[in-house]
């Protein structure tokens, strides 16, 4: 029997050489490939470089390619990552809201042009270098999402948007693993990766200040407006609602004698609305764009451990179908910065349950729930 | 992946003849003498590279004198564009050239631009042509060089050379030819096309990589490019690339004893590969003019489909074909040659360049067109608008 095709998204990063390599030892045969993904850069740009994808990256994976003895590619992704990231990522924070475009890369960039582009050519499946688990449960007839073995490098929440039909045809061979053993078999390999930094915050925001590269990126003047708190009284003024997040403390730019959060952001008004710590805490959220993965629809409501950022701790919640395909999440303990834009996603022990992208936090779901 | 390999990107680089091979070996190892060195073994390299610049202006029309060894083609197109435009300032600061000149001709205006120089890119027509009338029509009393292409890298279009050197001589203006994809294919003779520069590269036909020449006519003022030592008569210092030069030479003899029964050959492959593939694969596109091209040039626009995906496809049945410039296939857009004849974005990301050459036989043509058809057929299964094409919803 011919053996199966693989492409795997090579960054040139540990986790996604060591999948290559996992996978050629299990008999696949394996095509590398580095999406390109960033706009076109300046010369100045180029020579500062770095992230998960830059054209550092592209060196780094063709090595491991020629290393691997694989055959190595540069697919082009740029018009499709400007698209459902990058002018995303923009709309959504001059929407007042807090964006993650990891999620938005994962299910347009990854598992939707890079998933169609092998499927066009031919190649069964494609790979990538996550911290997750992909099982087919024969009970449920349903691919299941796992946490990685090791929970603390777990990306699943990155993940929760895969399809059945995406899932189907991805492998994620190192969530099996734990992120030293990973290390090990890249040294074992001989992967002249084996000491690479693990890559973190935004790719293509290189020096992490969102509020800038919003204001370059945007096709609107980004205009300062005022800091008010819940009654509506000025207490400053703010450079701009995209360099604000709810839960901020940092960088308000104010003294008022007591720290301050932002709990809200009116868009229409261009003002930033400021708490004390308490207001910074919901017990309720709505979220919509769902989409579920252990079971089939939401029709009756479910316990779950919920997480509402990639940072965040799981908490006891129960989720409650609503109208519209959206549903509402209600914590048993209020939760620290409720942020529209961000996505909540569903955990059942280790099993991804599913998510959606959180609307508004409510000030009291339990209230909500007796309506 | 397949077995078999069929090479069919001539025009990115070609292998190195065992007849030149042969002649270039005792100069790594026997023969090293440096050739300014006044000694027997100094005396032989210098008269192998005296031999080497005699076939070159043999093969072009030229003067010994007149020809300058360099490190590549890209070396001899900066050196004859920024030499020239900058001998020449008091003259003028106004360079002509065209849309779809090579990177190396391009980026080199691009930065005299960014030196206070003014270049005008002349349009070229759906084929790829620029007219003589059009650069008639642009020559200032400040134009001091009018760089043209003899023959297009990525469609093959051949420009009307003497026609146009015709009227920079009477003009008056120094006229730059980069030539590198010409030499070896095109019969070339820089005295009766009045060429006055004329950059090429040993690797396009057979020849070494990292070698090339440039032919600056006497009289034409051009500041050196390199200073140090009075190699090249005091015009490009650096010590020979002895085995290059010697390969160089051997090579360009070679491509202009054969040319005829060369381009004979490369035709009956790039005529047929042309008419089968326009009859048997639908809304296709042939790039570049049906016959003023090089005769292994073949460049189509497949509509509905990325010609990223069609290569690595091509690459797994084992052609080797490009999208265009091999040199830039690492910025992955959209090939500007194609954006300047008129095709829009996405067709220009559909574009296949295959480019024939001596190795080649109509077997290869054969494969091709037994896995061509099935590649752009398995790519359009995945594009919605071709289904909707398909279904008659959607006129093209």
């Amino acid at each position: 029997m011919a053996r199966k095709k693989v492409m795997v998204g090579m960054s040139g990063g540990v986790d996604s050489s060591v999948a290559a390599a996992l996978l050629l030892e299990q008999g696949y045969d394996v095509i590398g490939v580095t999406m390109q993904i960033w706009p076109d850069m300046s010369e100045e740009e180029r020579r500062n470089e770095g992230g998960c994808c830059s054209l550092s990256a592209v060196d780094d994976a063709r090595r491991v390619a020629n290393k691997l003895g694989i055959p190595y590619y540069v697919l082009n992704f740029k018009d499709v990552f400007q698209k459902t990231v990058i002018d995303y990522f923009t709309r959504e924070y001059l929407k007042g809201r807090t964006p993650n475009p990891c999620i938005a890369c994962n299910r347009h960039v990854k598992f939707g042009a890079m998933l169609d582009k092998a499927a066009s050519m031919g190649i069964d499946y494609i790979a990538t270098g996550h911290y997750a688990r992909i099982e087919y449960n024969p009970d449920l007839g349903r691919y299941m999402l796992r946490k990685s073995v090791t929970e603390r490098k777990d990306q699943t929440y990155a993940l929760y948007n895969l399809t059945q039909a995406q899932l189907a045809r991805t492998l994620m061979p190192i969530g099996h693993y734990t992120k030293e053993r990973v290390r090990e078999i890249a040294k074992e390999l001989g992967l002249p990766v084996a000491s690479k930094p693990d890559s973190q915050e935004i790719c293509f925001v290189e020096d992490n200040d969102y509020g800038r590269f919003i204001t370059e990126n945007a096709d609107r003047e980004i205009l300062p407006g005022d800091f008010v708190d819940t009654e509506g009284n000025v207490l400053g003024r703010h450079k701009g609602i995209v360099h604000y997040t709810i839960g901020q403390r940092k960088g308000l730019g104010i003294a008022l004698g007591k720290p301050m959060f932002v709990i809200d952001i009116d868009v229409e008004k261009n003002r930033v609305i400021l708490g004390d710590e308490t207001e910074v805490y919901d017990d309720a959220l709505i979220a919509d764009d769902l989409n579920f993965i252990s079971i089939e629809t939401l029709e009756k409501p479910i316990r779950v451990k919920a997480k509402i950022r990639y940072s965040s701790k799981e908490a006891d919640a129960t989720v409650f179908p609503e109208t519209d395909g959206r549903a509402r999440v209600v914590f048993d303990v209020p939760q620290r910065a409720i942020t529209p834009g961000q996505s909540v996603v569903f955990y059942d022990d280790d099993i991804v349950v599913g998510g959606g992208v959180i609307q508004q936090s409510l000030k009291s779901g339990k209230a909500l729930r007796k309506e | 992946m397949s077995e078999r390999v069929v090479y069919l990107d001539h025009a990115a680089t070609t292998y190195v003849k065992p007849e030149v091979l042969e002649e270039m070996l005792p100069y790594f190892s026997e023969k090293f003498g440096n050739p300014s060195s006044i000694y027997s073994l100094g005396r032989e390299t210098k008269k192998a590279v005296e031999e080497a610049r005699d076939r070159v202006a043999a093969a072009l029309g030229a003067e010994s004198r007149e020809i300058f060894f360099t490190g590549s083609g890209t070396e001899a197109d900066n050196w004859a564009i920024k030499g020239a435009a900058y001998a020449n300032r008091k003259k003028g600061n106004h360079i002509i050239t065209t849309a779809i000149e090579h990177h190396a001709v391009l980026h080199t205006c691009q930065y005299l631009e960014s030196e206070g120089f003014e270049v005008t890119y002349l349009p070229v027509d759906e084929n790829g042509l620029v007219s003589p009338q059009q650069v008639a029509d642009a020559i200032r009393p400040d134009t001091v060089l009018v760089s043209i292409m003899f023959a297009n890298n990525e469609i093959g279009t051949i420009q009307p050379i003497a026609e146009i050197g015709k009227i920079t001589r009477e003009k008056g203006v120094i006229f730059h030819t980069d030539a590198v994809q010409a030499v070896g294919n095109v019969h070339i003779n820089v005295k009766n096309m009045n060429i006055d520069m004329l950059s090429l590269s040993a690797h396009k036909f057979y020849g070494p990589k990292g070698v090339g020449a440039l032919y600056i006519r006497k009289g034409i003022k051009v500041t050196n490019f390199l200073h140090g030592g009075a190699q090249e008569r005091g015009r490009r210092a650096s010590t020979e690339n002895i085995a290059g030069i010697v390969g160089l030479g051997k090579a360009i003899e070679l491509a202009t004893a054969n040319i005829d029964a060369y381009n004979k050959k490369l035709i009956e492959l790039r005529d047929r590969t042309i008419d089968e593939v326009m009859k048997r694969i639908p809304y296709v596109r042939l790039n570049g003019d049906r016959y003023k091209r090089l005769p292994g040039n073949v460049n189509f626009s497949f509509e509905f489909i990325e010609g990223e995906s069609l290569l690595l496809m091509l690459d797994m049945k084992g052609i080797a074909a490009s999208s265009g410039s091999a040199c830039t296939s690492g910025s992955l857009d959209p090939s500007h040659v194609l954006l300047a004849i008129g095709l829009p974005h996405e067709i220009a990301h559909g574009s296949l360049r295959i480019t024939f050459g001596e190795e080649n036989t109509q077997e290869d043509v054969d494969y091709l067109l037994e896995v061509l058809p099935d590649i752009v057929g398995r790519l359009r299964e995945m594009s919605p608008l071709y289904e909707k094409v398909k279904r008659g919803e959607k006129n093209v």
